[in-house]
């Protein structure tokens, strides 16, 4: 099963993100992230959602997005290239001794280390979800605490480029 | 309150009134009492009092279903609100144009668990076309505009609103929008000309077409341009269970109803046609059986407003998405006529060789009542059928000759459908009669609808084919459970004719063939109440033919003669598992 990356702009109205999940999970999908927040217009929100499934049942979700009354555009990005991230904090166990490695290994992923307290720090990255994953694994060995994904955000690539 | 203010529930009035409405099928109760108080000075809108919420949900439909209107129903919050999620989830499997008034608890009490609160909103978000609640009374007309919008444009179905009290309560000017736009909304209506000509293309060439023909030909009101052009065409026409009366039943051209019930010369035609015109149909699993097997040879276009319906269960060749009516406007003057002579003569050679048939005998068939209801309606009577072998027989034997005329309740299958909807085509039809065909399991879902029907004087003819089974399901019994009857046996019910009666209805009933016809005869001559005639049939009847549930034309079983010959049939049918 592909992962598909759905982008939809919708009324921003209470009731019309449930109306949005509801067609995921009466399917028995699982949304693998979901994010939601203003576009470019204050009354139309972007919703960013990551789901796994067959082609032909995402087909048929996405046709029945179409008609949810308060949906004005869903696009399958899976198939368009697109710029996609994520950010993430992450909280791990520090002290004296692996704090130097710690700031080593939040540099190479270009994040930043935004709170720091004797047993922890917390770091801060964005990129795509591969970059995301790959942080996690590194600091792991560390002793995580806490983490907050926002789930990947998409927009299509305007210039196909290359060629 | 400045002076050219008024209330939310004389909003709602006005509103009402702005869009025409005839009737409005309700029950009253504390949340919706204040526009219950408005509604009392209505002049030219009727409120019809059901005995259910459920009933006033299936009246509307029938009203919507037999005038092609929008039927609208108010009830109160919480257990009202409730009493529709049957009706409501009917209307939007059968697209049927309905808006439903939900009374809700004031605002600041919702979501506290107050008394008859329910969160109707969230309970029919998956079943409603859209649903709104109105949290300003300054919102509502535009509201109700959008929602009549919503409801009977596109591909219809039920819209609710929910009206907090004190939302009806409260003041605002009143103005009625003269149209709402809705940037996610635009009914697409007019289908792309290329694809049309790709459908001409395919059409053209074709030596044995069929048209398969559904609900969405009676919706957008379009049986005269798909009988054009099946007439232009010389195509025969097989029609589903909602498409019943495209065309006339007693034109050669009619194939009857396909699939699971259908007859057996519509799925021969279409399991053997080259060329099949899907038009406002869906390929529900009991018109394909097996999708994968269905109709094989053909090569398919597929008209449908709704994008979503397109190659869902059978991948088609030319979809055209727009309203089947622009559609036909646009292709039947494309199109060619085709050399169908051996086609037809092929199909009556089978309509010949495999009718729809059954035996007669003292004991009274269901078929035989049906058939001779058409006789004496000359098929124009307004039908409606509940669900089960009772709904079938009415299908397969009643010739409709009009569209709007059968109203059943196909998507859901909803036991209890068929005598609220009768009410409700009652008020809308009152130049033919109302049928209401029943299964003694049926008509004791609703019976409580009498009332109504007594209580407006409606000449409704209630047809109970008293079987004393639930006779459907005992028939599955009977064919895949080896005959072990659990619970289906209705042996302890009450006597239907003096139920009528006590309602003040006309209770009639007989057990002998020969009595069918006279008896009839003295129910249509009954026009100031409604009459109810037990029929008590044969006990263990099947219907026929039948596809096996997700089978194929091969494993059709006619109409076995005898028991041998039947379980041959299931034999084959196992045998294919
Ligand atoms: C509300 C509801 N409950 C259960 C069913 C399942 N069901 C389908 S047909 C049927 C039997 C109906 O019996 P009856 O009304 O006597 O009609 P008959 O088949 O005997 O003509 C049942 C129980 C249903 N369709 N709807
Ligand atoms: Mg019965």
């Amino acid at each position: 099963m592909k992962k598909h990356t759905i982008s939809i702009l919708v009324e921003n109205k209470f009731g019309a993100l449930n109306r949005i999940v509801g067609l995921f999970s009466a399917r028995g999908y699982n949304i693998d992230s979901i994010s939601v927040g203003t576009s470019e217009d204050d009354s139309v929100a972007r919703v960013t959602i990551v789901s796994k499934g067959d082609d032909d049942i995402i087909e048929q979700i996405i046709k029945q997005l179409n008609k949810l009354v308060d949906v004005t555009k869903v696009v399958d990005l899976t198939y368009d290239s697109f710029v996609e991230r994520e950010l993430v904090l992450v909280k791990v166990s520090a002290n004296r001794n692996t704090r130097p490695e710690l700031m080593q290994i939040s540099e190479i992923f270009r994040s930043k280390i935004i709170d720091i307290s004797p047993r922890s720090i917390t770091v801060e990255a964005t990129g795509s979800e591969q970059k995301v994953d790959a942080l996690i694994k590194m600091l792991s060995p560390f002793g995580i605490k806490e983490i907050a994904r926002t789930g990947r955000v998409a927009l299509k690539r305007e210039f196909e480029g290359a060629v | 309150m400045s002076t050219n203010e008024i209330t939310g529930a004389e909003i709602f009035v006005r509103c009402l009134m702005e869009e025409n409405v005839e009737y409005i099928f309700g029950y009253p109760g504390g949340a919706v009492i204040g526009v219950y108080d408005a509604m009392h000075d209505m002049s030219n809108i009727r409120h019809i009092l059901t005995r259910h919420e459920q009933g006033a949900v299936h009246a509307a439909e029938g009203y919507a279903k037999a005038t092609g209107k929008v039927g609208v129903v108010i009830v109160t919050s919480g257990p009202g609100a409730t009493n529709t999620v049957t009706g409501i989830a009917d209307a939007h499997m059968d697209s049927v144009p309905l808006v439903v008034f939900t009374g809700q608890v004031a605002t600041n009490l919702i979501g506290n668990d107050a008394f008859q609160e329910a969160d109707i909103i969230g309970i029919t978000r998956s079943i409603t076309k859209h649903n709104f609640l109105v949290t300003d009374v300054r919102d509502l007309a535009w509201t109700i505009k959008a929602a009549f919008y919503i409801a009977s444009t596109g591909r219809p179905g039920p819209v609710v609103v929910d009206m907090p009290k004190d939302v009806m309560a409260s003041t605002a000017s009143f103005s009625y929008p003269k149209e709402v736009k809705l940037r996610g909304y635009r009914p697409f209506y007019f289908g792309h000309m290329g694809q049309i000509n790709k459908a001409v293309e395919i059409i053209n060439s074709s030596k044995k077409p069929v048209l398969y023909v559904g609900g969405g030909v009676i919706n957008s009101n379009a049986a005269k341009e798909v009988y054009n052009l099946a007439k232009k065409l010389n195509a025969p026409v097989a029609m589903t269970l909602m498409g019943l009366g495209s065309v006339p039943g007693d034109d050669r051209l009619s194939l009857g109803m396909l699939g699971m019930h259908g007859t057996w010369f519509s799925n021969m035609a279409v399991d053997q046609c080259d060329c099949l015109i899907a038009i406002g149909a869906r390929f529900d699993d009991r018109v394909t059986g097996n999708p994968r097997m269905f109709s094989p040879n053909s090569r398919k276009v597929h008209i449908d407003i709704d994008p979503s319906q397109i190659s869902k269960n059978v991948k088609v060749d030319v979809p055209i998405v727009g309203d089947v009516r622009h559609v036909l406007e646009r292709l039947t003057p494309l199109v060619q006529p085709l050399e169908t002579t051996q086609w037809l003569a092929q199909i009556d050679e089978w309509k010949k060789e495999h009718p729809l048939r059954y035996e007669n005998g003292p004991e009274i068939r269901a078929q035989y009542i049906i058939e001779k209801i058409y006789e004496l309606t000359d098929g124009q009577a307004v039908v409606t059928a509940d669900v089960g072998q009772n709904q079938m027989w009415a299908a397969q034997f009643y010739g409709f000759k009009n569209p709007r005329s059968f109203l059943t309740s196909g998507g859901l299958g909803t036991m209890g459908f068929s005598f609220p909807a009768a009410i409700g085509a009652a008020f809308g039809v009152t130049d033919r009669p109302v049928f209401c065909i029943n299964g003694d399991g049926g008509i004791q879902m609703n019976i409580q609808e009498l009332t109504t029907a007594v209580g407006n004087n409606l000449p409704i003819k209630i047809i109970v084919l008293d079987n004393g089974y639930l006779g459907m399901v005992r028939q599955w019994q009977d064919l895949f459970y080896k005959k072990r009857y659990s619970h289906v046996s209705l042996g302890s019910n009450p006597d239907f004719a003096k139920i009528a009666d006590a309602f003040g209805a006309k209770g009639l009933v007989t057990d002998k063939t020969d009595e069918v016809v006279p008896i009839l005869k003295e129910a249509l001559k009954i026009n100031d109440r409604p009459v109810l005639i037990d029929f008590k049939t044969t006990t263990e009847d099947n219907v026929f033919p039948m596809i096996p549930s997700g089978k194929t034309v091969a494993q059709m079983i006619d109409y076995p003669k005898s028991v041998e010959e039947l379980k041959m049939s299931k034999s084959r049918v196992e045998a294919s598992k």
